[in-house]
């Protein structure tokens, strides 16, 4: 019935730790930025009225948001090189990690465009702007304001996901607590550190983000 | 070698979903019990338990519930406590989604005038009485709607489980691809049945949804 915890036996293996915490952070870096990008278009595409474009935004954050990240990794590492697209574990991360960002925030950005006063649109139309200069310039940032912190917990979400990468041996921070497990036998150490990471690396990155905030909200447009 | 047709794959995958339906089941029943009990203890105002249900929160929402599931899986063991795949997974799942259902209630119980509390006590009401006649009736209407949208993510997350070995949907598609060799197919099946299963209930909450907002 007792056991003692032995951190030290995890010191020869920090480097591991170190590179794995490293494309932790390169996923979700790279993912949030991508993923944003695509769920702004996304929601612009709900919004839209045109029917098709309208439909197959809907299909895909339904198919998305109702499925497991995990089934989504394993059918684009698995099941895409079947129809002759190859990729690398990192790439196939990734390209999960970014669609499913691309769905969740789509929603989000989407409500907040639907939450913008008509009002708005016509004023803007009435000044003369085209219908892509009203969505850039009068819609968007007021809209990113008041979905800002659920576009925060949602990136912060993904970030925590990326773990279920390691299981197409995507060499992060969870492959790191594998990796060293298997080797030193310090299961439950390497995983308790390894939490206390990712615990971390949530808290930091929603500093950052407050942070952040100040830079992109000069204004108080909402 | 076995030759698997069409059908095999998807009776298999069939029999594994009823393990996904278990499982997501149980580890929506404990989550609500535990949720609950978390809620109520916030609920005292207590500076001291609310710190600790804050910590709690923060923790399990914050560490990946892959991450859990290792700890509970590996972890215990090294205690002495036997712990198989399935308790392990329960246990992982019912901690993750206390807390995000605890979350979820919390604020609804915060979006409830301030004087509706103040009444009760004007009325000399006690706190479980004011939490049970006043308060939960009122709070239980806005929470429907995340509550069972909260559901689908516990049927993803059902899905890890499969990492630490139990055989359910995702496992069983793991299992067949390797067996037949047809990932694209096998991964499309097994995501279209977790489909089928999570669409009713996102309909169901965005229906719900609606119908609260509209009455408010």
């Amino acid at each position: 019935m007792s056991y003692n915890l032995d951190f030290y036996g995890l010191v020869p293996y920090l480097p591991q730790f170190v590179a794995g915490v490293g494309t932790t952070i390169q996923l979700t870096v790279i993912s949030t930025v991508l993923g944003l990008i695509l769920g702004t278009y996304c929601a612009a595409g709900r919004i839209s009225k045109a029917r098709w474009l309208n439909w197959i935004c809907a299909v895909y954050i339904e198919v998305t948001r109702n499925t497991p990240f995990i089934i989504q990794l394993f059918f684009i590492f698995f099941g895409l090189p079947a129809l002759g697209i190859k990729l690398s574990a990192w790439q196939a991360g990734m390209i999960a990690m970014v669609f499913n960002l691309g769905a969740y925030s789509a929603e989000i950005i989407r409500a907040g465009i639907e939450a913008t006063a008509i009002g708005q649109w016509e004023a803007a139309k009435t000044l003369g702007l085209t219908h892509r200069q009203i969505f850039m310039h009068v819609i968007l940032p007021p809209a990113y304001q008041r979905v800002y912190p659920a576009l925060v917990s949602q990136c912060i979400i993904v970030m925590l996901g990326s773990a279920v990468v390691s299981q197409i041996s995507v060499e992060e921070l969870t492959f790191a607590a594998n990796f060293v497990q298997s080797r030193s036998f310090l299961s439950f150490e390497s995983y308790m550190l390894t939490a206390l990471i990712y615990l971390f690396l949530a808290i930091l990155m929603r500093q950052l983000f407050s942070l952040l905030k100040k830079f992109i909200f000069k204004s108080s447009a909402v | 070698m076995m030759q698997f047709t069409d059908w095999d794959i998807l009776r298999n995958l069939l029999f594994a979903a009823r393990w996904t339906l278990l499982l997501s089941l149980f580890a929506f029943i404990g989550g609500g019990l535990v949720g609950l009990a978390l809620t109520f203890i916030r609920s005292i105002k207590n500076p001291f338990l609310t710190k600790l249900v804050q910590i709690y929160v923060e923790l399990f929402q914050g560490i990946p519930l892959l991450m859990q599931l290792f700890l509970t899986f590996f972890g215990l063991s090294l205690i002495g406590l036997d712990v198989d795949a399935w308790s392990a997974a329960i246990l992982s799942l019912t901690l993750f989604s206390s807390a995000f259902l605890h979350d979820i209630w919390r604020s609804c119980i915060e979006a409830l005038p301030k004087g509706q509390w103040e009444a009760c006590r004007t009325l000399g009401l006690t706190h479980v009485q004011s939490m049970r006649h006043v308060i939960f009736p009122q709070a239980i209407k806005m929470a429907i709607a995340p509550t069972v949208g909260f559901s689908v993510q516990i049927v993803k997350g059902t899905a890890l489980a499969s990492i630490i070995g139990f055989v359910e949907l995702t496992k069983a598609g793991t299992m067949l691809n390797n067996a037949t060799f047809q990932p694209f197919k096998v991964f499309a099946l097994v995501a279209l049945l977790y489909f089928v299963i999570c669409f009713p209930l996102s309909v169901l909450a965005r229906y719900l949804e609606n119908k609260n907002y509209v009455r408010r």
